[in-house]
């Protein structure tokens, strides 16, 4: 089972360091994890994808809260959050193909970011799912390079996670 | 307040812990250090100069522990602070409070594998509750500060200030803090009032209760809550290897230690109850022995300051989060109401002491020197003693034949099990407590990991008694080697490694020798009369072994003793 938790943390240096080291050596699988400032300069917003029954979550929960730079962590619910990730494919095209690739392109609603006589760079946000989708299309053309970021996730609706007062 | 005072780092730092009332430090200098030592020089500060870095850290944490106080120690970049590591990671998983302030090269060089350089930041951050690398002299006091912080609140353990050479020079204006602002470290304390109700009655209505406590009880000082608990409900009390002390163990409702050698009857007493009341413990594999078959039937209440301990270990059915201390008083104040001054335990406390009877603590008395009768006279003559321990058979026969009554008087590495703690957290326990006696229950081979702090005793003049259990073996290793690998003692055989009564004339202590029970009290009262550190080297039956015992891998009730055929 996977999870989708929101950390917000102090931005200092370090920080990524002990929360990374925290999943390693408690023995908790990080899926992927990304890290950005928030609209608050001191503090950073962590997306961390970790897999794990119910008991590993509130471990991981638990053990997050006792770092001293974690300042919040919310679990955010599959059905009540929207989730994206953002991937660059180089894909090998030619004469004869190259309009091929850009109507998979329009179809998933990415966009070419680079263009070259024997490559293009294919942007995409999406869902994971999304994304993998076409990955596997493009595979057909021949992807040279892969670049993916980690999921980074927010609420539906009203409900935030932001420092209380 | 208000008033700034132009300093350098290392005054500022001096200050600092003036400010938090720092009036005894471990330490050793080195290149990146000599500003602050400068400093130190002058400093109304009692800097206990010791052999090796590792003992400064035990002694500061044996100072913690006997004290309650926050335990100090400071150490050289590099190596200093990398021999400090075994000694924070004991505090940390004793959660003892620690600052361990590090030296550390220049600013500008770190990162270039400097003389001495070593990320002791990056080191650490698996076995300290935090550490800073201090970055900006302007920064230090603060830092300081939460480093005491939070080093003593919570659940306290060891914080590590790493202090970059340039740091120590540059200028600030000092003021110290009066608060700390941590948006991230909001310790529970109160527990949570429906929680403690719903423990309450299901405690009420218990026919087979038992009070699991360990070393939380003493942190928070909660012994006499835990007492007037005990008496209310009339229920029977383990207390583990930390939380020795925690309820006195001459009072008719203790049950002694649970756990791998613990007593038969904690063990049996845990595994029939049908509520198991856990107050500052973490059901360590020690205690729990086959987890999936630890107290079988009983109902689980846990309450702990660390909310990461409720169920990483066992299920628990009612979990409070929050200082036992308070919880323990709610709680009681809950029972009382519901109990209307009756309990329902009178046949279990029979049943129990049934088992007291029938099992227990004992060893074979054939005139040879034994181990468990040294810890008897010791317990004997000088009962208001501060016993500290090493690791290993030692720690085992000082947890069971030394009755302990008082919180902070049992004194020993429980979770990490770090042979060599003994002795220099028994110095940093003298330096806390010099009303008290204080024996280091020994090992030879635990004696051997830190004997070179005999010259900061002697030169210091910290009066401890070392008495060493020499048996010649690494004990317990050789006991599993009997037991389970068929007396083929690999590699712990360590007789005739030296003689102990000239290693402590050499550093200029008095040291005695015993080779028969006779001679036990004599030497004890010699010992603690000359009011000089003193080694006795107790020349012990050889090959005894410790029990009762729980195999590993085995449920706790599966508990074999003396007699038992393995």
């Amino acid at each position: 089972m996977k999870h989708t938790l929101a950390v917000l943390v102090e931005n200092r240096p370090g920080v990524l360091a002990r929360v990374a080291g925290l999943f390693s050596r408690r023995g908790f699988n990080i899926e992927s994890l990304a890290v950005g400032i928030t609209d608050n300069p001191d503090i950073s917003r962590m997306t961390i994808v970790v897999s794990g029954d119910d008991r590993v979550l509130d471990q991981v929960t638990k053990q997050l809260n006792k770092l001293i730079d974690v300042i919040k962590v919310s679990d955010l619910s599959p059905a009540d959050a929207i989730g994206r990730e953002l991937a660059l494919f180089k894909v090998k095209v030619d004469k004869g193909n190259r309009s091929e690739v850009i109507q998979i392109v329009d179809v998933f609603r990415a966009q070419i970011v680079d263009v070259g006589i024997k490559t293009m760079i294919v942007s995409i946000t999406g869902t994971g799912d999304k994304i993998d989708a076409i990955e596997k299309l493009l595979r057909n053309f021949g992807i040279i390079e892969v670049v993916r970021t980690g999921k980074v996730s927010m609420n539906r609706g009203a409900k935030t996670v932001k420092l209380e007062k | 307040m208000g008033k700034k005072t132009r300093m350098t780092g290392a005054k500022a730092l001096i200050e600092s812990l003036y400010a938090e009332k720092v009036d005894v430090l471990f330490g050793y200098p080195g290149g990146v250090l000599l500003p602050i030592y400068d400093e130190m020089f002058d400093a109304d500060i009692n800097h206990i100069l010791v052999r090796h870095e590792q003992a400064a850290a035990h002694a500061a944490d044996g100072y913690a522990r006997a004290t309650g106080k926050v335990g100090v120690c400071l150490a050289t970049s590099g190596p200093g602070a990398t021999n400090l590591v075994t000694g924070i990671a004991t505090a940390y998983m004793d959660s003892v409070p620690m600052v361990a302030i590090t030296g550390q090269v220049p600013s500008s060089m770190i990162g270039n594998d400097a003389f001495q350089e070593a990320n002791i930041t990056g080191i650490t951050l698996p076995i300290t509750k935090h550490n800073y690398l201090v970055t900006d002299v302007n920064d230090l006091p603060r830092i300081i500060k939460e480093a005491f912080h939070i080093a003593s609140t919570g659940r306290p353990g060891p914080v590590l200030v790493d202090i970059p050479k340039d740091i120590t020079t540059d200028e600030l204006d000092f003021e110290y803090p009066e608060s700390v602002e941590l948006r991230g470290y909001k310790p529970t304390k109160i527990g949570h009032k429906k929680q403690v109700k719903r423990a309450a009655d299901v405690i009420s209505k218990a026919k087979q209760p038992v009070l699991y406590v360990g070393g939380g009880i003493i942190i928070a000082g909660a012994t006499d809550e835990l007492m007037e608990l005990a008496q209310t409900i009339n229920a029977p009390v383990t207390t583990t290897l930390m939380g020795k002390g925690a309820f006195p163990d001459d009072h008719p409702l203790c049950i002694g230690m649970p756990g791998m050698h613990g007593t038969k009857y904690a063990n049996y007493s845990i595994q029939e109850s049908d509520v198991l009341i856990s107050v500052g413990v973490r059901f360590d594999d020690r205690v729990t022995g086959k987890i999936e078959s630890f107290a079988p039937n009983a109902k689980i209440i846990h309450i702990d300051i660390d909310p990461a301990e409720i169920s990483k270990n066992v299920r628990v059915d009612i979990p409070i989060v929050g200082d036992a201390r308070s919880i323990l008083n709610m709680l009681v104040e809950f029972i009382k109401e519901d109990l209307k001054g009756q309990t329902r335990t009178a046949s279990w406390i029979k049943k129990v002491n049934k088992w007291k009877k029938q099992y227990p603590l004992h060893y074979k008395q054939d005139g040879t020197l034994k181990p468990q009768y040294i810890m008897e006279q010791i317990c004997d003559m000088y009962p208001d003693s501060i016993i500290v321990t090493e690791v290993g058979q030692n720690q085992m026969w000082a947890a069971q034949y030394f009755k302990y009554k008082e919180p902070r008087t049992f004194i020993s590495s429980g979770g990490l099990g770090t042979m060599g703690y003994g002795f220099p957290a028994a110095m940093g326990v003298k330096m806390g407590r010099p009303d008290k006696v204080v024996f280091d229950i020994a090992g030879d081979g635990s004696f051997q990991m830190n004997s070179q702090e005999l010259a900061t005793v002697v030169q210091n003049d910290i009066p401890v008694i070392v008495a060493i259990f020499n048996n010649g073996f690494l004990g317990m290793v050789r006991q599993w080697q009997e037991l389970f690998f068929e007396q083929r003692y690999s590699f712990t055989c360590i007789d005739d490694s030296v003689d102990f009564v000239k290693l402590a004339e050499a550093y200029g202590a008095l040291g005695l020798r015993v080779t028969k029970p006779e001679e036990v009290r004599p030497a004890l009262k010699e010992a603690v009369e000359s009011g000089r550190p003193t080694v006795i080297d107790f020349v012990v039956e050889r090959e005894e072994n410790v029990y009762p015992m729980v195999p590993a891998g085995a449920a706790i009730n599966e508990i074999l003793d003396l007699e038992d055929q393995l």
